[in-house]
């Protein structure tokens, strides 16, 4: 009860970290939350929603209630998605609103140096060295900059680690794994997050 | 002399200009028929809108962008559904902005051009065959079953498309390892509409509450003249027996007009008032899209498929097929098609096994859903999402959805009889899709095969790690 309450805390602080931040930008040319800063509270919001979906919702129907399978074929299987995936459409859903609100941008994703989609395997430098980085250097995030189609961005990169059984047995059984020794709590992956700046 | 000459005939050439000029840009900007501007022929998926340019040109003196939108306005909603693998947002996304210079993905007509029938080739694409070599020229190295593959042959037999590139994933093909050509039981799933009738909010269940109704309870207007016939055949129908009354398609304009006015032939729009995604999905497809565009109902004489000469002048419109008062949709399934149709795929149904199951469940010696009409295949029994919290099982009235490519067929249709090897082997096979698949497919598709030798290669890895794992 008290982790939810703390998560719940969380979640209400950074939602209000995330909106002065947008709220900001339209009132002047300075903003009152550097990109850091905004790419750290999205992250805690991205980062502590999805655990909430592993945690009690996954975890707890799949594993401890048996009631029901998660499965990446949710649709065709009658089953739950994916915490990844529900972290993916997140991220679809808000790059497609976004682009009708010229003061929000940014993008995230999920990237792994072993993903199970081949797509969702690191592309450029930045993301390379920050999932390398966050694997290496257990707790801390990575920054930079970067230029991509012409444009400069904020890059930020959070490890993103097995909160739960279900993530290790998912990833070591799944068929197209690279990498089949997960333990809970390794580093599996990374959330990427690219905020665009001058310059 | 020579000067005034030419004085005047630059006068008149000014003249000219300006008057043309004038009358070709009042054509374009008021004109209804605007077709002197076409700058060729229209692909087939759209040859029935072009005395309606507006249609797509929404405005004459937009660009890309009301391209763009009119693609949308249409095909959006097939994007989504079941799945699209190369969403807007991918593209979008900044880390893919390398791709999106090789090929601008966000925009239709950068693989769909039209008016270009020179380089359009099946499915409205415009695009070289091997497109996807732009974005997937490593795919050996993540599949090594893809290498040595043409990239020419990424869209062969349904194994992948641009915008569903999922609808035969290697998962699904290892589900359906093994399957019998025919299943036990083949049978369609039951349509559901009543069933979800109280969750359907536009439903007019207040005024039509779902009750028997018999030919004495039919509400027409005292005065008007209704042939007992039709009050026979509409007290046969599932309207009758769900409270369907006459009222219920006979007026027109019920919820704005403080006089409801009767009409003798109620049209598609009144139909949509309780089946309004059958409808909807009608004026998706060929049969109805003219409808959607404001323009006249389609004709068979306008068709650019083989049609009976005596339908040329048949009018599509809902009643065309649903025969009004009786509303017999097994004739709707089979006769109403075969009445127009008259290519060889159609003609050779009769002789099909397909239509010999037909007749069996006619005759009551099947059970329903056993026999497999047109509409079995072609306006599929699909799981459709009426709204994001309701979804219903309805017969899709887009008879195009299926079609491009065919192989978007399998999973609505061909799997409720056919194991999947050999429904993708069957769609493959032009010969046999021409003699409406009596005999066996004359082509083999190595999906089945590919999929499993890959099932093998991950139960090697998992065996492998286990045993290093187990001895350290």
């Amino acid at each position: 009860m008290k982790q939810l309450r703390s998560t719940l805390t969380g979640l209400t602080l950074c939602a209000v970290a995330v909106t002065t931040a947008i709220a900001a930008s339209d009132v002047g040319d300075s903003p009152s939350i550097t990109p850091r800063a905004m790419a750290d509270s999205l992250h805690l919001v991205m980062d502590s929603d999805r655990a909430v979906y592993t945690k009690k919702i996954v975890n707890r129907l799949v594993k401890k209630d048996k009631v029901i399978k998660a499965s990446e074929h949710f649709e065709d299987d009658q089953a739950l998605a994916l915490p990844a995936q529900m972290f993916r459409f997140g991220a679809e859903m808000v790059a497609q609103r976004s682009e009708d609100m010229s003061d929000v941008n940014f993008s995230y994703s999920l990237q792994s140096l072993w993903p199970v989609n081949k797509q969702n395997a690191p592309k450029t430098d930045a993301e390379k060295a920050g999932l390398e980085f966050v694997a290496a250097n257990k707790g801390k995030n990575y920054y930079t900059e970067e230029t991509l189609g012409g444009q400069k961005y904020f890059t930020a990169v959070y490890a993103d680690t097995a909160v739960a059984p279900v993530c290790v047995s998912c990833h070591n059984d799944h068929k197209d794994s690279p990498k089949r020794d997960f333990k809970l709590g390794d580093v599996m992956g990374g959330v990427v997050i690219r905020i665009p700046v001058d310059g | 002399m020579g000067t005034r000459t030419n004085h005047t005939l630059w006068a008149a050439w000014l003249l000219l200009t300006i008057g043309l000029g004038t009358a070709l840009a009042w054509l374009m900007l008021t004109g209804s028929d605007k077709t002197l501007f076409m700058p060729g022929p229209l692909s087939p998926g759209h040859h029935q809108l072009g005395d309606n340019c507006g249609v797509c040109h929404s405005d004459a003196l937009g660009g890309g962008e009301v391209l763009q939108e009119a693609c949308v306005e249409c095909h959006g909603e097939d994007r989504k559904k079941p799945f699209d693998s190369h969403p807007r947002t991918k593209f979008t996304d900044p880390r893919n902005a390398d791709r999106l210079e090789q090929i601008n993905a966000l925009q239709c007509v950068t693989c769909h051009l039209e008016h270009r029938p020179e380089i359009t080739r099946k499915n409205g694409v415009t695009l070289p065959r091997d497109v996807c070599f732009h974005c997937h020229s490593d795919i050996a190295e993540d599949r090594p079953s893809h290498a040595g593959m043409a990239f020419t042959s990424c869209t062969d037999a349904g194994c992948h498309n641009f915008h569903n590139n999922r609808a035969l994933y290697t998962d699904f093909l290892v589900k359906h390892l093994h399957e019998p050509d025919l299943l036990e039981p083949a049978q369609l799933p039951a349509r559901e509409f009543a069933a979800v009738l109280e969750e359907l909010m536009d439903y007019p269940a207040d005024r039509y509450p779902v009750e028997p109704l018999d030919a004495d309870m039919a509400d027409a207007p005292a005065g008007t003249a209704v042939e007992a016939t039709l009050l026979d055949d509409w007290a046969t129908t599932a309207h009758a027996r769900s409270g369907v009354n006459c009222s219920a398609c006979h007026l027109l304009s019920r919820e704005t007009n403080a006089q409801p006015l009767w009409t003798d032939y109620p049209d598609t729009e009144n139909c949509g008032d309780c089946h309004d995604l059958e409808v909807k999905r009608f004026q998706r497809g060929k049969h109805g899209m003219r409808l959607a565009a404001g323009l006249p109902p389609m004709t068979p004489g306008e068709a650019q498929l083989p049609m009976h000469a005596d339908a040329t002048h048949s009018q599509l419109t809902c009643n065309s097929c649903h025969t009004p008062h009786r509303y017999d949709s097994r004739h709707a399934a089979v006769e109403a098609c075969l009445d127009c149709h008259d290519d060889t795929h159609s003609r050779a149904y009769t002789d099909s096994p397909h239509h010999l199951l037909w007749q069996r469940e006619q005759r009551g010696e099947l059970p329903a859903g056993s026999g497999v009409s047109c509409a079995s295949c072609h306006m599929p029994r699909i799981k459709y999402d009426v709204n994001d919290w309701v979804s219903r099982i309805m017969v899709d009235h887009n008879q195009s959805a299926d079609l491009s490519p065919n192989s978007k067929m399998i999973r609505p249709a061909c799997l409720h009889c056919h194991g999947l090897a050999f429904s993708i082997d069957a769609l493959a096979d032009p010969d046999q899709i021409e003699r409406n698949f009596r005999g066996p497919p004359g082509v083999h598709v190595d999906s089945m095969e590919m999929a499993e030798r890959d099932l093998e290669r991950a139960r090697e890895e998992t065996d492998a790690g286990e045993e290093s794992s187990s001895n350290p």
